[in-house]
């Protein structure tokens, strides 16, 4: 099995923790992994992307030109990649973003959760609704490996929110629709 | 069992060179490899090893601390990012000339001048041809994972012991930044000044009754001795040629045509290769570990079975020289790069190929 994945969104919606929770769940797998985030001016305000690899073989190249599974959550991210989507891949989208991609040689997902976050003031756990979304339409990885690797990568001080989270995962799982 | 860990580059390099018994590490800030000294400053090493983590003035002050403790024998190290290691030039010199240990790390980005902090390969001919002034050599070690941050760490303060010479870590923006698992060198204690001094007896460790004055310096006002020590360096870098080549070979044995890459480089053309081999093209990969010195002798043995040469690089093509050098006209040698802090796709590198070498 091998996912490659890339995660797209405005600097502060927490792609790259998404990145990292998905890429310890792969290491509690027992998979090879690799996680490349966008690092430049981008991180400070405009989008930030993060690759995922999760594989059972070595990974080779950490930058792709086509993914399994895009993620995006704006509508800069949905333009740019779009396009990247393997054929037969997934691609997931955010409720907020108004122009879709018309392709039909893949699968499409609309998960609302910016909206939903703002109505019940979940936006602190935004990513972790999206991430739920993902696990769901695409199972690279357990609820429970997500959550495991969410504490890995949590510092203990904030462990007392992992409830939280869970809650919003599942909410995740629940939101998630096909439009195509 | 080894605990495998989760962690960017940068941060294994630090925990690396804690755990090999670092005396020293001195450094000044810049992206993408800020994580080396913060990783180092989270760890707190001078509350169990003992290891002095200094963020100095200045990237100059920095090598120069460098340059002082390594003259003590001690186990040092700088880290920066391009522009910073052009600061960090006349110290490198000044170490190579006085023979001293010490370990630099270059997490690269584009340049020239101040240029973007985006990842890049454009300092290989500073790496690898001399940078600072004078007739000197680096052994370069070019990492192209995680893990190899680690264990290149662990391998150059062995390789800069053993040659009493600086030995640079290569790596890119991409290597450093991205994480990926890896399992971390055990644990060393640092080394006594008793056993420093029992080790390396040319350390300027003060100097006990009944000893001889030890002297490091790397000026000699009388030419015939400044020639002496350059040709005890040179034979001492014939020596690093002839027993430190490392490399990677990857579907080499039956190759029509050859990628030559390291570092991220190397990691996007492994990608390449699989896909040209899908098309039916069969193309290896020829990773150098070591930059200085370079794997002339593996080159040129391929020069002998394949077609063509391709090499990858994100420069205008520096490497290429040396893999020029080494095949010595048998077979066309082309390059492919990215410049200026992109990294190319692998279908980039698959397009290259077929335009340049599978004619």
């Amino acid at each position: 099995m091998k996912e490659e994945i890339i995660i797209s969104g405005f600097g502060g919606q927490g792609v790259l923790s998404m990145g990292k929770i998905l890429a310890y769940s792969g290491l509690l797998q027992g998979q090879e992994v690799s996680w490349m985030p966008s690092y430049g001016p981008e991180q400070r305000g405009g989008t930030a992307n993060v690759t995922v690899i999760l594989s059972d073989e070595r990974i080779s190249s950490p930058v792709l030109n086509s993914y399994d599974t895009v993620v995006v959550l704006n509508q800069p991210s949905m333009d740019k990649f779009e396009s990247k989507v393997k054929p037969g891949g997934t691609l997931i989208f955010d409720g907020t973003i108004q122009h879709v991609s018309a392709r039909k040689d893949i699968n499409i997902y609309r998960i609302d959760a910016s909206n939903y976050a703002t109505e019940h003031n979940m936006l602190k756990t935004l990513n972790m609704i999206i991430l739920g979304g993902l696990i769901q339409v695409r199972p690279i990885a357990t609820v429970e490996n997500v959550l495991q690797g969410l504490k890995k990568s949590l510092p203990e001080r904030h462990h007392h929110l992992l409830p939280m989270n869970e809650e919003a995962i599942k909410t995740g799982m629940n939101l998630i629709e096909k439009v195509n | 069992m080894e605990e495998v860990r989760l962690m960017k580059g940068n941060e294994a390099i630090a925990e690396a060179a804690i755990r090999c018994g670092c005396d020293g590490y001195f450094g000044y800030p810049i992206t993408p490899q800020s994580e080396i000294m913060e990783t180092m400053m989270l760890l707190k090493p001078w509350e169990t090893t003992g290891m002095v983590v200094l963020q100095a003035e200045s990237e100059v002050a920095a090598i120069n601390m460098v340059y002082g403790a390594a003259g003590c024998g001690k186990k040092s190290m700088t880290s920066s990012s391009s522009p910073g290691i052009s600061l960090k030039q006349e110290g490198i010199s000044y170490i190579a000339s006085a023979e001293l240990p010490c370990v630099i790390v270059n997490v690269m980005r584009g340049g020239p001048g101040l240029g973007t902090i985006q990842p890049s390969q454009a300092d290989y001919y500073q790496s690898v041809k001399g940078g600072g002034h004078g007739d000197y050599k680096m052994i370069v070690l070019a990492p192209a994972s995680v893990q190899e941050m680690a264990d290149h760490t662990v391998l150059a303060f062995d390789l800069a012991f053993k040659y009493r010479t600086p030995v640079m870590l290569l790596a890119d923006g991409v290597i450093g930044q991205m994480m990926e698992k890896v399992v971390l060198p055990p644990f060393q204690p640092r080394m006594t000044e008793e056993e420093i001094r029992e080790k390396y007896p040319w350390g300027t460790l003060g100097k006990l009754k009944g000893n001889k004055k030890n002297v490091i310096t790397s000026l000699a006002l009388l030419s015939e001795e400044m020639e002496k020590t350059n040709n005890h360096l040179q034979a001492k870098y014939r020596e690093i040629e002839k027993n430190e080549v490392l490399y990677e070979e990857f579907q080499c044995e039956d190759a029509d045509y050859l990628i030559v890459a390291f570092g991220t480089c190397a990691r996007v053309c492994q990608k390449t290769v699989e896909m040209a081999r899908e098309e039916g093209i069969k193309v290896g990969l020829l990773r150098p570990i070591t930059l200085f010195p370079f794997p002339t002798e593996t080159i040129k043995k391929y020069a002998e079975q394949t077609k063509g040469m391709l090499s990858v690089e994100m420069n205008a093509g520096q490497m290429i020289d040396d893999v020029r050098l080494a095949v010595n006209g048998k077979v066309p040698v082309e390059h492919y790069g990215r410049l200026g802090g992109i990294v190319p796709a692998p279908d980039e590198v698959l397009n290259a190929l077929k335009e340049k070498i599978v004619k």
